[in-house]
């Protein structure tokens, strides 16, 4: 194995375990409230669902609106297996995030088909009309209750699951991008010609990345209907795809490290504003615009970077 | 010895117009071959044919007497046809090496679950990749950049990177779109230096388009004129350079 990788992956699983000892003792003690831990558990649901969606929006460049409709298919998939077999949650609910996840990866493979001959607008136009449709099927399915919405699904998204999967995810999709089928991807957003004539299947890649993105889109969502244990279509708009894609935007597309910074923060801030009551998107939005802005200011910019390049310094220093 | 590459008939309509019309291209192992014309004449529409962006209307092309046509561009770059293009197309975002690496990716074979799970046959093999790449950048001595992104490397070193990039694939014919344009004559004269040395290095076939006839003149061996997407002439630069039509329609009086 190679030495530089054998160490970045000793720092990520020793950043991870940190992590979670510490969430998990904060939660034991009770500094984290039940209040606080349900925001935790939406922060681990959304950055499964950003970092899945950079996949196809940061890393292969296509612009897709319909990430909320691979979610609500993993939410009510796994659902429907939970309600109607009852089996122990360690053995089930491992299970239903699988057969979630199975089941927005064959959706989005069925939409990658239409996609593959669209670019840009075409295809954003495509994929926001694969979530709405999947959307409107769901209304009118009366096993999972239709629009009055599904009741009663057992509460099993702990923290220890919620966390656990969000590293899977992470992990898996930085593998994915280190490796030779993650450049194919990127080479098709940088220059899709290009990338045919250096002998890239173009269309291969663009199933991969969509699959994948997919997959990790209905994890995500049965993740999210264990924690809400009430599913309903109107959760999963076009409103929702947007708010997973403005967490991809902050965060940079392409960059993994800043969807799960930005996914956090966005999922944070809304319950910090709670006190602005009526004002509070309002100011949301405030802080949402003014965040992009710092985010393209190049003083700022020179500024971080040169805090973290004296940081890393010192790092270096202490070796 | 056989032709590596062999262009029979050639034709293609856009609509109502004949873009390109009954052309005969025969390359040799190792040639360096020329195809000039004036603007619009067709060459890069030809180009484009032998490499599966377009579907040729009829005419056959064939790569060591396998047929082409009907290819996908990926499957005709993994045959053997590696090109450059006129105006330069690179993975303009990503470094140097990474821009090879994605053309090397034609020469490893591990698998997705092997990509994620990161099993040492992926290992094994990026490795190799990465050794293969430094070792084609040293070509034109673009080891050096390799930490660089792609757009931040000088217009000259640009265009180089894209040879390089075309030899990933180690094609056995490499065709260059206008290799030297917006070079300047000293870098000019170092490209030919350097596309003679890659034909012995690789033991490849060149066709290239120009019009920088002192680089087409001082390297082809064989040169082709087309123009209106019709042969106008074929044969030896000497040949070319006395050939009254050819004076006419493109070189001038």
């Amino acid at each position: 194995m190679n030495k530089e990788f054998r160490k970045q992956l000793t720092i990520d699983l020793a950043t991870v375990v940190i992590g979670y000892l510490v969430l998990g003792l904060l939660i034991r003690s009770g500094v984290i409230n039940a209040y606080s831990k349900g925001i935790l558990l939406m922060v681990c649901i959304n950055v499964i669902l950003t970092v899945s969606l950079n996949i196809t929006s940061g890393f292969l460049g296509e612009l897709a609106l319909g990430h909320a409709g691979f979610m609500a298919i993993g939410a009510y998939v796994s659902a429907l297996f939970t309600k109607s077999l009852n089996l122990i949650p360690l053995v089930e609910f491992p299970v239903a995030i699988l057969l979630g996840g199975i089941a927005a990866l064959i959706a989005g493979y069925i939409v990658s088909i239409p996609a593959l001959r669209l670019r840009g607008d075409y295809l954003a136009i495509i994929t926001l009309a694969a979530g709405e449709i999947i959307r409107n099927l769901l209304k009118n399915l009366d096993i999972v209750g239709g629009t009055k919405g599904y009741t009663g699904i057992p509460n099993y998204t702990s923290f220890t699951w919620a966390y656990l999967i969000a590293v899977i995810c992470i992990l898996a999709s930085k593998s994915l991008i280190a490796s030779r089928h993650g450049r194919a991807i990127i080479s098709i957003r940088e220059d899709e010609i290009a990338a045919e004539a250096s002998g890239i299947d173009t269309n291969r890649y663009k199933i991969i990345g969509f699959v994948f993105s997919a997959f990790f889109a209905g994890v995500g969502g049965a993740l999210y209907a264990h924690y809400l244990r009430f599913l309903q279509p109107g959760i999963f708009t076009l409103d929702k795809s947007i708010e997973i894609l403005v967490m991809v935007v902050l965060g940079g597309m392409g960059s993994i490290r800043g969807s799960v910074i930005s996914a956090t923060i966005l999922t944070v801030l809304p319950e910090l504003l709670r006190g602005f009551s009526d004002y509070r998107m309002l100011v949301y939005s405030l802080v949402l615009i003014l965040m992009m802005l710092a985010k393209h200011n190049d003083q700022l910019r020179a500024l971080f970077d040169k805090a973290l390049s004296s940081f890393r310094r010192k790092e270096a220093a202490h070796e | 010895m056989s032709n590596v590459l062999e262009v029979r008939d050639l034709g293609i309509n856009f609509g109502g117009l004949r873009a390109v019309d009954g052309l005969n291209i025969d390359v040799a192992p190792r040639q360096l071959y020329g195809l000039i014309g004036p603007n619009g004449a067709g060459k890069t529409t030809v180009f484009n044919m032998l490499t599966g962006v377009y579907e040729p209307s009829d005419g056959t092309i064939r790569l060591n007497g396998e047929l082409l046509n009907g290819k996908k561009p990926h499957e005709i770059a993994r045959m053997g046809i590696s090109r450059t293009f006129q105006n330069i197309r690179l993975f303009r975002n990503l470094s140097v090496k990474e821009n090879v690496l994605i053309s090397l990716d034609t020469q490893v074979d591990y698998g997705l679950f092997s990509g994620i799970f990161k099993l040492p046959k992926s290992f094994k093999q990026e490795k190799a990749m990465e050794e293969e790449a430094l070792e084609l950048l040293k070509v034109f001595e673009l080891d050096g950049y390799a930490d660089t992104l792609a757009c931040n490397l000088p217009y000259g070193k640009q265009r180089e990177l894209e040879i390089v990039r075309a030899l990933g694939t180690h094609p056995k014919l490499l065709l260059l779109d206008e290799p030297a344009a917006g070079m300047n004559p000293q870098e000019t004269q170092n490209l030919m230096d350097a596309i003679q040395r890659l034909r012995e290095k690789f033991a490849i076939s060149v066709l290239l388009i120009e019009h920088d006839m002192k680089l087409v003149m001082g390297i082809c061996e064989k040169i082709t004129v087309i123009n209106y997407g019709t042969l106008l002439a074929c044969g030896t630069p000497q040949e070319i350079q006395n050939d009254p039509q050819v004076i006419k329609a493109y070189l001038g009086e």
